[in-house]
């Protein structure tokens, strides 16, 4: 289709930015829906204000998407763009100092006027004063151009037709880099056509001038072909981390054959698994919109005690209201899951942001000796997998289990090939159906000898009625006790069994192609992306090293301090002050060094990289 | 069919000697038989305090959880379990402090739970500090001087939050209070109820007008349908003014008012309420309010059952396959 010569590249980062109200977000999550279908590999980051609309053409609103595709497998959303679309002076301002130079820079050159450029604190028009000098700028008037192509369609105000030209840029760029815009249309009809048709047309019209656009234009001498990446056999679609995590809780629900009750307030960045699971309720799901962070994962409480697969999902800010209310589900023994979508704090921080600051207090964050399983994802898709897992360990152990994710894994998305339903693993439990003491009495605090859980019998079954609460047990039989052996008996135990879950885990893997590094790199969680990118570059750059990421946090890998004690030095990067670094020296005595950024942005491959050359040259 | 005794766990009751939760103890393990209600399908769930123990003393299932939080807890148990009967049992500290929140927004979304609140005026398992119920300028451990904060009428709070059911019992009237018991068990949805409950160690006499009225002198009982008059002699009655509020009028009045519980704006028991012994010189007891409303837990439930109807039950690979997907092979 392309008149024009095409280049071949193998990979592509382009970051849209704009105002809050310019439609960034949905302009980029449809190039990488676009982008997905043409079989590259994506990763994607989305990096928004907590303000819904800060005003008009201002700094602290300017909302951007970045992506990045390739031709191979990526494992980040990139260090830096190649390309930067920026639809007005504040966009250009806030990002332009992230483009290397040489890079590609589209501007909306209608937005460069008086007001908007004084909003954005710029003295001179930057596209006349020649501070842009180092790039290649392309400045079109792209409202211009978007309003012309619109001045046919009916029903649609002059505003609306604005509005329409991150489609226009859109269907530029689908041009520039040889991406379909079929699927795109198909959205827009799906989205405007029933309620507002001329929406939709005004949509679709602006996209295709867009693309026409650069066929015809002069400003734009070649066209870009980015060819598919060589990945794993199978069918695939594009994933964001609290998607995959939502329908990773529901797998877990059918997979237990549990009914899944998920007890929410909304926060930032965690609302999306509510919203999400509210739309599952052919699943079965029941989803409880709370009144609080409190009551969010007491309901869950109250749904486990009945039986229910009991979730709560939440940010920081929430989870430690939560607290109480999990050192109860410790008592009890009865499972649950709390998603920690980590975001930048302390208090209410930046909440759109991600940072692994929650660690310590996921661990810690309780009164007395009350011991909780630790999960961490490692990438959107593995929100998925991790789901289960948590799931798995809360029902077959009866404890409340901590599920951590972040505000980028929540929101970045990649491709992810689709599990077979049918190799899933069975995580089915049994309930308690007759009593268990010796002179037909029910001991509701009687332990499985090997997973040291209690019976879970639900209010309906005969027989088994008991009271439970936050009061001591007795062991075995659960009844108040004050008794000072007792309590030092139940709090071993509760130790012990969560400490037992190590042998029900896979060994920490590593990643040491050549056997041969001295320097061994810990990860965990949602750094996993950046620190294998920064690995595979400072081998590239021929310094042996050696890969280990953590899923899970509490207990570790049994094999986690051999692990650590084989290699002369190990670095930990972490997007918080040191919190794994902590933990592992003082639990395995070893004199690891930190790599710690909290920007409120992933760490960058790049500099990860350095920091581990650095190691590797001392 | 089971007896008073099945009620009883063999745990040893630990309140004090002459608390009024013995009492209302007794008049729950002997009404429940009467409700037909197996004892494996009822659940006490309560929080922290001295009513909070009452769940260890009825051999149902039961859950003695956190400050404030049993309407929350409760209310995932009675969403996700509709099959079971959910009772709260909750004092004035508990419900009205600490877990105000709780209580009123159960109280608002109507969940199928009946939350008895055990009000005695004070915290008690604390020793001795003024609760959310004591009057103004009340003197107790924290309050040396005399307390500054308005007290909660815990009923017109209820009713403010709209709660579809809304009584009051004294623990001593143990057939005024199976009354009550009865008409909270039958209504579906939230039922709340005020039970007056003496502290004999640091608030005791607090409810001596009702409790140790025999004649009725002080005690309004208020009975759906007919004529609200009281007095030793029935000599006295209540009327509503213009403004909607009520005071006290003679029986022989002809607007004296006549009591209907299903009344459905919340105005007319929101204004009964206000009715004080401090105002007044009475006290009603008995239901004031008892209307029909969706119940959270079956509106939930016809949800799920109508999404299942429109979108077929819910198949896991096609979830997962859902949006668009590409193949690479």
């Amino acid at each position: 289709m392309a008149s024009k010569p095409v280049e071949q590249l193998s990979q592509v980062i382009v970051r849209f930015a704009g105002d809050s109200g310019d439609g960034m977000q949905l302009t980029g999550s449809q190039f990488t829906s676009e982008t997905a279908l043409l079989g590259n590999d994506i990763s994607t980051l989305p990096d928004f204000p907590a303000e819904i609309r800060a005003p008009a053409g201002s700094l602290p609103g300017v909302s951007g998407f970045q992506l990045h595709f390739a031709d191979h497998d990526i494992l980040t959303p990139g260090d830096a763009p190649n390309v930067l679309v920026a639809m007005n002076p504040a966009a250009l301002k806030t990002n332009v100092k992230d483009l290397p130079k040489g890079g590609t820079l589209i501007v909306d050159a209608d937005a460069f006027k008086d007001r908007n450029l004084q909003k954005a604190g710029y003295a001179a028009n930057p596209l006349e004063d020649g501070s842009l000098e180092e790039y290649q700028v392309h400045a079109v008037p792209l409202t211009t151009l978007t309003v012309g192509a619109l001045k046919d369609v009916e029903g649609v105000t002059s505003r609306e037709a604005e509005r329409s030209k991150n489609m226009f840029a859109l269907g530029l760029m689908s041009w520039l880099y040889g991406r379909p815009i079929e699927p795109t249309i198909e959205f827009l009809n799906a989205k405007f056509a029933a309620k507002r048709p001329e929406i939709a047309e005004a949509n679709i019209k602006a996209l295709q001038a867009g693309f026409a656009f650069g066929e015809t234009t002069e400003t734009f001498a070649v066209t870009y072909e980015i060819k598919p990446a060589k990945l794993e056999p199978g069918t695939y679609r594009n994933i964001t981390g609290n998607q995959a995590l939502s329908m990773g809780l529901v797998a877990a629900s059918k997979l237990s054959g549990l009914p899944l009750f998920l007890g929410a307030y909304p926060i930032t960045p965690a609302s999306a698994i509510l919203e999400e699971l509210a739309g599952y309720k052919h699943f079965g799901v029941r989803t409880f919109q709370a009144e609080d962070e409190i009551a969010a994962a007491g309901a869950a409480v109250g749904a486990a005690f009945g039986g229910m697969l009991g979730i709560t999902t939440s940010a920081g800010p929430g989870v430690v209201l939560k607290a109480e209310t999990i050192g109860l589900a410790i008592q009890l023994e009865l499972p649950l899951v709390i998603c920690d979508i980590q975001r930048a704090g302390p208090s209410t921080g930046m909440p759109t942001k991600p940072e692994q600051g929650d660690l310590l207090m996921v661990l810690f964050g309780r009164n007395g000796e009350s011991p909780v399983p630790v999960i961490a994802a490692s990438s959107p898709s593995d929100c998925f997998d991790a789901a289960i897992e948590a799931c798995r360990i809360a029902l077959k152990y009866r404890t409340p289990v901590y599920l951590l994710s972040d505000a980028y894994l929540a929101n970045g998305s990649e491709p992810w090939l689709l599990p077979d339903v049918d190799q899933l693993p069975d995580i089915s439990t049994t309930f308690a159906t007759e009593a268990n003491g010796e002179d037909g009495t029910f001991l509701p605090y009687l332990r499985d000898e090997q997973t040291l859980a209690r019976p879970w019998a639900l209010p309906g079954t005969k027989g088994l009625e008991h009271r439970i609460g936050g009061l001591e047990k007795a062991d075995r039989t659960g009844n108040i006790s004050y008794d000072p052996e007792n309590h030092d008996l139940m709090t071993r135990l509760r130790a012990q069994k969560v400490a037992g879950i190590a042998s029900d885990v896979p060994e920490l893997e590593v990643d040491d192609p050549d056997g041969d590094a001295k320097v061994l790199v810990l990860g965990w969680g949602g750094t996993f992306g950046p620190i294998a990118a920064g690995v595979r570059r400072a081998r590239k750059n021929g310094r042996p090293v050696a890969h280990a990421h953590l899923r899970y946090l509490n207990p570790f890998p049994r094999n986690t301090g051999d692990v650590l004690r084989r290699y002369e030095k190990v670095l930990i990067p972490e997007m918080n002050l040191g919190q794994l670094l902590k933990l592992v020296r003082a639990e395995f005595l070893v004199d690891a060094v930190g790599y710690n950024r909290v920007r409120g942005v992933p760490l960058r491959a790049s500099e990860v990289a350095e920091a581990i050359e650095a190691m590797v040259d001392q | 069919m089971s007896t008073m005794k099945d009620f009883k766990t063999d745990q040893e009751v630990r309140w004090c000697p002459g608390c009024g939760d013995y009492a209302i103890l007794a008049a729950m393990q002997s009404f429940m038989p009467e409700l037909g209600i197996e004892r494996e399908n009822t659940v006490f769930v309560s929080g922290i305090g001295c009513a909070a123990r009452f769940p260890y003393y009825m051999n149902t299932y039961g859950m003695h959880s956190i400050h404030g939080r049993a309407p929350a807890i409760a209310t995932g148990l009675a969403t996700s379990r509709p099959d079971l009967s959910v009772w709260v049992v909750t004092g004035d500290g508990d419900a009205l402090s600490i877990g105000g929140n709780h209580l009123i927004h159960a109280l608002r979304r109507n969940v199928n739970i009946k939350i008895l609140l055990f009000n005695n005026k004070i915290y008690g398992l604390t020793k001795g500090q003024y609760s959310p119920t004591s009057e103004l300028g009340k003197v107790t451990k924290s309050t040396p001087m005399g307390s500054l904060d308005w007290p909660f009428n815990p009923l017109s709070l209820a009713i403010g939050a709209e709660a579809t059911f809304v009584a009051r019992a004294i623990d001593t009237d143990k057939s005024g209070m199976t009354d009550v018991l009865r008409a909270a068990a039958a209504h579906r949805g939230a039922a709340f109820v005020e039970i007056f409950q003496n502290c004999p160690i640091f608030n005791d006499d607090a409810w001596d007008f009702v409790r140790d009225d025999k004649e009725g002198v002080n005690r309004i009982a208020l009975r759906d349908g007919e004529p609200i008059l009281w007095g030793a002699d029935h000599e006295k009655g209540l009327r509503q003014r213009a403004d909607g509020s009520i005071e006290v009028c003679a029986a022989s009045d002809p607007d004296v008012l006549v009591h209907n519980a299903s009344h459905p704006t919340p105005s007319l028991a929101f204004a009964l309420s206000r009715v004080t012994q401090e105002r007044d010189n009475g006290t009603p007891v008995g239901v004031f309010r008892n209307v029909e409303r969706p119940v959270y837990d079956d509106l939930m439930s016809e949800q799920l059952a109508t999404a299942v109807e429109k979108r077929g039950s819910g198949d896991l690979a096609a979830l997962l396959h859902s949006g668009e997907t590409w193949t690479i092979s």
